[in-house]
């Protein structure tokens, strides 16, 4: 079954055409990653399944978008709603100036939750999806900055989970961070997509060895091929993927 | 799960973003419309007040009648007097923070004063131009003592748009300049200050603007109430248009009478500072294009 | 040569640099060095008019009053002995002019050479008088008991309730109506002008789009150079007009059309702090709040608003600190009477209003002159402590970051 599937979309930066016409589909419960060098296209395409390029002036978007089966950019489909369904961890992890449980209950709350006890075992159990609960249930109240970079992405993590939604998007979600934690994170993804679906966007390809099932290439704007990932990487069938992987440019 | 039909949350959260927002277009528009209809006000009453003859004549029959040419002049002479003290030491302090203080205890002294003076209230400025310009030093009530009080109290402003402008430029011109053997002050004055030269200049315009209007520091130090002549020498008294303005708007022999009066007054007094910003903006846009074309 | 004459140039020109940097520093200081040496001479003076003096009769227990009680007894508030620690008679008074009332003109002589005589008489025979002349008149062999006026101490000035600076025969130099005014205004000011500059701020940093802002920012910049007194002028002709219609006062000069006034002229500054402060919010907060489900207001009100908080008190500090040392605006609309406000519908006179419609006609070095630039010296430290508050807030801004 298909979480997220497009046809054809074309997205433009003002005159920049960023994305060119890109057809792909990425599975249920499955962990797909994107690769590719950089500025070929991978957040920009990313940012398209929560509609977060709504956000930039004279961004133009032309194909269908389908997440669950809902045709994301028609006109009934409000974007709370949908970003509510689709979570999003950036690159560098970027809590709210707030305490750690608030953090985490942000969603909830601005989405209408008001019951206490359900926000706090939320709250818990989002905490221990994203390996953090034992680390910092002791210090629910303190402000998020006072965590290292590691256990700030985590947080941000958690407060994805926090208003469960079905797919989960992670822009490069370890770049910023140093090695011990970058692999508490793959080993996260790993727990995390049996109940969710996996987008998540990497330059490091060992990583998106590690991680995912299915890899996807980008070059230039150009969905250049997609595969399982054991494939990609030991048999690519298009020569821009042998390069890149093989690490002649990029 | 399903979020192809709008959610019971989402409606009562746009419902409170669509009241906020108005709310907020509301009270944005209403201080707009305040602030234009001061101007507004102020412009129609007074255009009808202009003339030649109001413009270059002395005040006659106790202020309700003739022009103000007296506080013109004072205003113009006590707007060059000032930014002649203003101006260049302001500049100079200015590369004196951002170029030449190492970062020391003095440079944090230095800044935190120089934010200090900027916060002192005009009425002190007017206090101690008194005492040390006009008694301590004896200049008496003078083009000179105001013009000096009005200059220490632009200070501030010319010395942060100098060193906003000086430290929006990149030390890779001044590294560079440095590495072809110029001295210190040769890449100041011929590279550094070049470039920043728009903006200071900017920054020079509006504190002229701010000069002009301000009442309070030349009351005890320069303006005269009512004096039909024009100045000979930087020790005489002069009128000034702000000082004029609050004079036969509040005290004047009959206030009812010279209203014409204060409303030409005050319409000239906000001509200055549309001017200036006018001039200002200008020079900023013209400076920014030339930037962009090199 | 050539080398080291250049060598010399720089050090010279070094040299005026930082002796231009060191302008604004020794600027403060010596305002603080004049308005300190003006203000503290207060304290070391009797609030009695200069070139005069009080005097009672021998017998009366009563050798020192204060200020206050001399008023109050001049004012025939007090009116017997008792009420100042004296015994239980009615208080006499005796002022020069009232000589006329005991003796001729023949008595007092040609060019009043006799006067000093008649008021040694005049103070013998009644031991309940409280004898108020100038010191001319003072005979050599006075057979009364000079009053003793305590100094001004500094809790007089600063709790007096009464600022009467010229009034005879002790003037009466309590700031704490002044000060209170400076606050009440001010603090109507802020009030008026918080919300509107907020929500203006709010609006111009994440609601507007780019065209409107385009418009409305230069707008109220160019509002904040329009000077206090064209403010002052306008608030004059139209608002205090309108506060007395609409409240039927007497008059409309009073707190609100100060702090109205105020309010209007402290907007551009609270507007373009705290919308600077709002746009210094980091993308990717916005973006994690919007990626959670929250709409563009929610992420306003709950990550935008905490995230600049600290630029936003800076906004209300500086506005308050604007408002607290104008001048002119609130002279022209204030009413300056100097009483404790109770409402904003009552006149009240601030601070720096009391300096400008005075020093003109204090005597230059008198208690008056000295008392204007106490109220300097109170002036400066609020702003001050204003400043001081502000940088320490924006301090600690980066210190968060
Ligand atoms: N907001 C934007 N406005 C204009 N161009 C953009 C914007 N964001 C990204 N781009 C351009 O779109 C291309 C793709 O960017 P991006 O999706 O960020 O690449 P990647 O994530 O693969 O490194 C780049 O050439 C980039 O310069
Ligand atoms: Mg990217």
């Amino acid at each position: 079954m298909n979480s997220v599937e497009t046809k054809d979309v074309h997205l433009y930066y003002g005159d920049f055409h960023a994305l060119k016409g890109i057809t792909m589909a990425m599975r249920k419960n499955q962990v797909t990653a994107f690769i590719g060098p950089s500025g070929c296209g991978k957040s920009t395409y990313l940012r398209c399944f929560n509609r977060m390029n709504d956000l930039i002036d004279g961004v133009k978007i032309e194909g269908d978008i389908l997440i669950d089966g809902v045709d994301i950019y028609k006109t009934n489909i409000q974007v709370d709603d949908l970003r509510k369904h689709v979570g999003m961890v950036f690159q560098k992890p970027n809590p709210f100036p707030k305490s750690i449980f608030e953090n985490v209950a942000y969603g909830l709350r601005v989405n209408g939750t008001k019951d206490k006890q359900f926000i706090e075992e939320r709250v818990e159990r989002s905490l221990q999806q994203a390996a953090l609960w034992d680390e910092v249930k002791d210090k629910l109240k303190k402000s998020a900055f006072e965590l290292s970079g590691g256990q700030q992405q985590r947080l941000c993590i958690a407060r994805a989970l926090a208003i469960e939604p079905s797919v989960l998007l992670m822009d490069e979600p370890a770049s910023a961070l140093d090695p011990l934690s970058t692999a508490k994170i793959e080993e996260l993804i790993h727990q995390l997509k049996e109940n969710y679906t996996i987008v998540i966007v990497t330059h490091n390809m060992q990583q998106a060895g590690r991680v995912s099932d299915h890899t996807a290439f980008f070059y230039l704007g150009e969905l250049v091929e997609y595969a399982k990932t054991k494939t990609i990487f030991t048999n690519p069938k298009d020569q821009r993927t042998q390069n890149y992987i093989t690490g002649r440019f990029g | 799960m399903a979020f192809g039909t709008p959610s019971p949350s989402h409606k009562s959260k746009k419902l409170s973003q669509s009241i906020a927002f108005f709310v907020f277009r509301l009270l944005s528009f209403s201080v707009v419309a305040i602030l234009l209809v001061i101007l507004g006000f102020i412009l129609v009453q007074g255009i009808s007040v202009i003339s030649w003859e109001f413009l270059t004549q002395m005040p006659r029959e106790g202020m309700t009648e003739g022009g103000i040419l007296p506080a013109i002049v004072g205003t113009l002479w006590l707007v060059v007097g000032s930014m002649l003290f203003a101006f260049p030491i302001g500049v100079l302090s200015g590369i004196y923070i951002n170029e030449y203080a190492k970062d020391s205890w003095l440079k944090r002294f230095v800044k935190l004063m120089t934010n200090n003076l900027a916060g002192v209230p005009s009425i002190v400025f007017g206090l101690f131009g008194m005492t040390l310009f006009v008694n301590q030093l004896g200049f008496g009530d003078s083009i000179l003592a105001g013009s000096l009080t009005l200059g220490l109290l632009a200070l501030p402003v010319v010395i942060r748009t100098t060193e906003e402008a000086l430290k929006s430029i990149d030390n890779s011109f001044r590294v560079g300049s440095l590495a072809l053997g110029a001295t210190k002050w040769q890449t100041t004055s011929r590279v550094v200050l070049p470039m920043a030269f728009p903006n200071i200049i900017t920054g020079l315009i509006l504190s002229i603007g701010r000069v002009s209007g301000e009442t309070a520091p030349i009351l005890f130090t320069v303006a005269a109430y009512f004096l039909p002549k024009l100045p000979n020498s930087i020790f005489d008294q002069v009128m000034a248009l702000p000082y004029h303005l609050y004079v036969i708007s509040t005290s004047g022999t009959n206030i009812e009478a010279s209203r014409a009066m204060a409303y030409g007054t005050a319409f000239v007094l906000i001509v200055i500072v549309l001017l200036v910003n006018l001039l200002a903006n200008w020079l900023r846009r013209y400076y920014g294009k030339k930037v962009k074309m090199n | 040569m050539k080398r080291n004459f250049h060598k010399l140039g720089e050090k010279l020109i070094e040299g005026v640099i930082t002796a231009s940097g060191l302008v604004t520093s020794i600027t403060v200081l010596l305002i603080v060095f004049y308005l300190f040496k003006e203000g503290l001479g207060i304290f070391s003076q009797t609030p009695v008019a200069e070139g005069s003096l009080l005097a009672v009769n021998r017998q009366n227990q009563v050798s020192e009053l204060s200020a206050a009680q001399v008023k109050d007894i001049f004012d025939q508030e007090i009116t017997n002995w008792q009420e100042v620690g004296g015994a239980n008679a009615p208080i006499k008074l005796f002022e020069i002019d009232d000589i006329t009332a005991y003796y001729t003109e023949e008595q007092l002589g040609p060019d009043f050479a006799f006067l000093p005589q008649r008021i040694n008489e005049v103070v013998a025979k009644d031991p309940h008088i409280l004898a108020y002349f100038p010191d001319e008149y003072l005979a050599h062999n006075f057979p009364g008991k000079r009053i003793e006026l305590a100094n001004i101490s500094l809790g007089d000035f600063l709790a007096g309730r009464q600022w009467y600076p010229t009034i005879q025969p002790a003037v009466q130099l309590g700031v704490l109506p002044l000060i209170l005014g400076t606050l009440w205004v001010s603090l109507g000011a802020i009030l008026i002008a918080l919300p509107l500059g907020l929500a203006t701020a709010i609006y111009l940093a994440e609601i507007a789009d780019p065209k409107v802002r385009n418009f409305l920012k230069p707008v109220i910049e160019l509002l904040a150079g329009i000077p206090s007194v064209v403010y002052g002028f306008f608030g004059l002709v139209v608002i205090v007009p309108l506060i007395q219609d609409v409240f039927g006062l007497p008059v409309g000069e009073t707190a609100l059309a100060g702090s109205i006034v105020l309010g209007i002229m402290a907007l551009p500054t609270i507007i373009s702090v705290s919308e600077d402060a709002m746009r210094t919010t980091p993308r990717a907060m916005k973006e994690a709040s919007l990626a959670l489900g929250a709409n563009k207001w929610q992420t306003i009100y709950k990550v935008i608003i905490p995230y600049s908080v600290s630029g936003i008190s800076t906004a209300a500090i500086l506005g308050i600190g604007r408002a607290i040392g104008e001048t002119m605006a609130v002279l022209m609309v204030t009413g300056n009477a100097s009483v404790i406000p109770h409402t904003f519908l009552e006149p009240v006179r601030t601070i720096p209003a009391t300096i400008a419609a005075e020093l003109g006609e204090a005597p230059q070095g008198g208690i008056h002159y000295q008392a204007l630039f106490a109220l300097g010296c109170i002036l400066f430290l609020m702003t001050l402590a204003i400043n001081l508050t502000v940088d320490f807030v924006s301090a600690k801004k980066k210190e968060n970051r």
